[in-house]
């Protein structure tokens, strides 16, 4: 079992930890609708060093990338970042990812922890090109400062003018004593605030300045609990929930990352051009509930008939609303907002309502 | 941790207060930290007459599902109300206002098999 930089931070602190993706991971701290809300009002911050990074360099960097993701890399400038996902050949995803244009020549491939092997092994047999990928997943330790206030934190540590980094782009520079870190407005909250990207050997002392500096802001240490909560609001997928090996980008919403501009030749774009303009047979779409309960991963979604029109791919208590939320792929005819269905909570049937994503 | 001396207790991490042949049933403050922030507690069981062991109920925190299981036979006669627009009560204060059931006592040997204090103690840790 792996552990990041930070680890001796969350035992520190009293985190529950667990196995996640091979690594010894914090899930809650001091509970979850308390950090859930603290990243929503005031300023949390994650380690997520778990999640891998590949680094793609060279003349032919460009050809791979935009051979293997399904977002335009051409739309990239230097210092840009952007969300997409690596289509399966077989109408399927691979994992989703974030790839930042690093310089001309180089980009970086962030993607989920629990598929680095898989991407890595995916990528590599792709990169029929030649472009010099390498594996840094081991070397650099990331943490997401998540927040309204969570720039104001960051603020007090960097010369960098965070005002002038907008949502999805970056910039490399010094924060609290460590260089070269990658200042990202990314996240995966929907609360706004910054993903750091840095050297094993600097994390220490960027969590302890992090933590120093935000005292006055009520800074707190956010489980992966709470990301998931945060992240579900929000209507963000989940690989392995929401999106994996047997759905498309069509069909889980994600047209949006999925571009067929002409030059854009990317594993699968035909037969995803064709689910586009043909229509898809499943949908994924959030739902509430409407009756007391909370929705989980693999229950049925029913017709007040009881017909089984789908499947729930995550779902929870919202801490903001105080109901259940979440997201199921449903068939064609039953997708339209507003639309009754009822959700199989163990031996009950709870009515829910079709509706659109973000929650909150 | 707190483990109040006249409680009896089950493997399960359910502390049971014994007032003749009517007991109180809830689950101990261990528990309670386990489960992390409890969202909703369903128990659709009342005036049912169930086993020991048998499922009276479950108990979701965000991310958890866990049933709750009879520590002794009986029927359920009252269903803490307020724990459905207060389920965190059981976090807050699992050994009063979090409990969950009471329930008519089938036979009272039965009691002889709950554990004190002092062995729920070893039990946790």
């Amino acid at each position: 079992m792996k552990r990041t930089a930070f680890f001796d931070y969350h035992e520190a602190l009293g985190a529950k930890i667990v196995s996640f993706a091979g690594y010894e991971m914090p899930i809650e701290y001091s509970g979850i609708n308390n950090e859930h809300m603290t990243v929503r009002n005031g300023v949390g911050v994650f380690d997520v060093s778990h999640m891998g990074e590949f680094w793609v360099k060279g003349p032919k960097a460009f050809d791979l990338v935009q051979k293997v993701t399904s977002n335009d890399v051409a739309a990239l400038t230097v210092g840009q970042a952007q969300y997409s996902c690596f289509p399966n050949g077989k109408g399927g995803i691979v994992d989703d990812l974030l790839v930042y244009k690093y310089e001309e020549e180089k980009y970086l491939l962030v993607v989920n922890a629990s598929n680095i092997d898989k991407d890595w092994a995916w990528v590599s047999e792709q990169n029929t090109m030649g472009a010099d990928i390498e594996n840094a997943s081991d070397s650099i330790s990331q943490l997401a400062i998540q927040g309204p206030k969570a720039e104001a934190v960051l603020q007090k540590l960097t010369e960098v003018n965070l005002s002038e980094v907008p949502y999805y782009t970056f910039t490399v520079g010094a924060i609290a004593g460590a260089d070269n870190v990658i200042i990202s407005n990314t996240g995966y909250t929907g609360s706004g605030g910054f993903e750091l990207y840095m050297y094993n050997a600097d994390a220490g002392k960027v969590w302890e300045a992090i933590f120093e500096a935000g005292k006055e802001e009520g800074i707190l240490p956010i489980g992966l609990a709470a990301r998931d909560t945060l992240r579900l609001e929000k209507g963000f997928c989940l690989y392995g929930n929401d999106i994996d090996d047997t759905t498309s980008s069509i069909e889980a919403g994600l047209g949006w990352i999925t571009k067929f501009n002409d030059g854009n030749k990317f594993i699968d774009c035909e037969y995803l051009l064709k689910q586009k303009e043909e229509g898809v047979t499943k949908r994924l779409r959030g739902f509430v509930l409407e009756d007391r309960g909370i929705p989980r991963k693999d229950y049925e979604v029913v017709t007040e008939n009881d017909e089984v029109i789908g499947r729930v791919t995550s779902g929870t208590m919202s801490p903001m609303l105080q109901k259940g939320i979440g997201m199921a792929y449903i068939n064609k005819g039953n997708t339209k907002f507003d639309t009754e269905i009822f959700i199989k909570v163990r031996n009950r049937k709870l009515k829910a309502k079709v509706v659109k994503i973000p929650f909150v | 941790m707190n483990v109040p001396e006249n409680l009896k207790y089950t493997k399960d991490h359910e502390w049971v207060l014994i007032d003749g042949d009517v007991v109180t049933i809830g689950i101990t403050e261990f528990a309670q930290g386990e489960l992390g922030d409890i969202v909703f507690v369903e128990i659709e069981t009342e005036d049912e007459d169930l086993d020991k062991e048998e499922v009276f109920g479950t108990i979701e925190a965000v991310k958890t599902v866990s049933d709750l299981y009879m520590p002794i036979s009986g029927k359920v006669i009252e269903v803490n109300a307020e724990l459905e627009d207060q389920p965190d009560l059981v976090n807050k204060d699992p050994f009063e206002g979090g409990w969950m059931i009471k329930v008519q006592v089938a036979d009272t040997a039965e009691l002889e098999d709950l554990l004190t204090a002092e062995q729920y103690k070893e039990v946790i840790g």
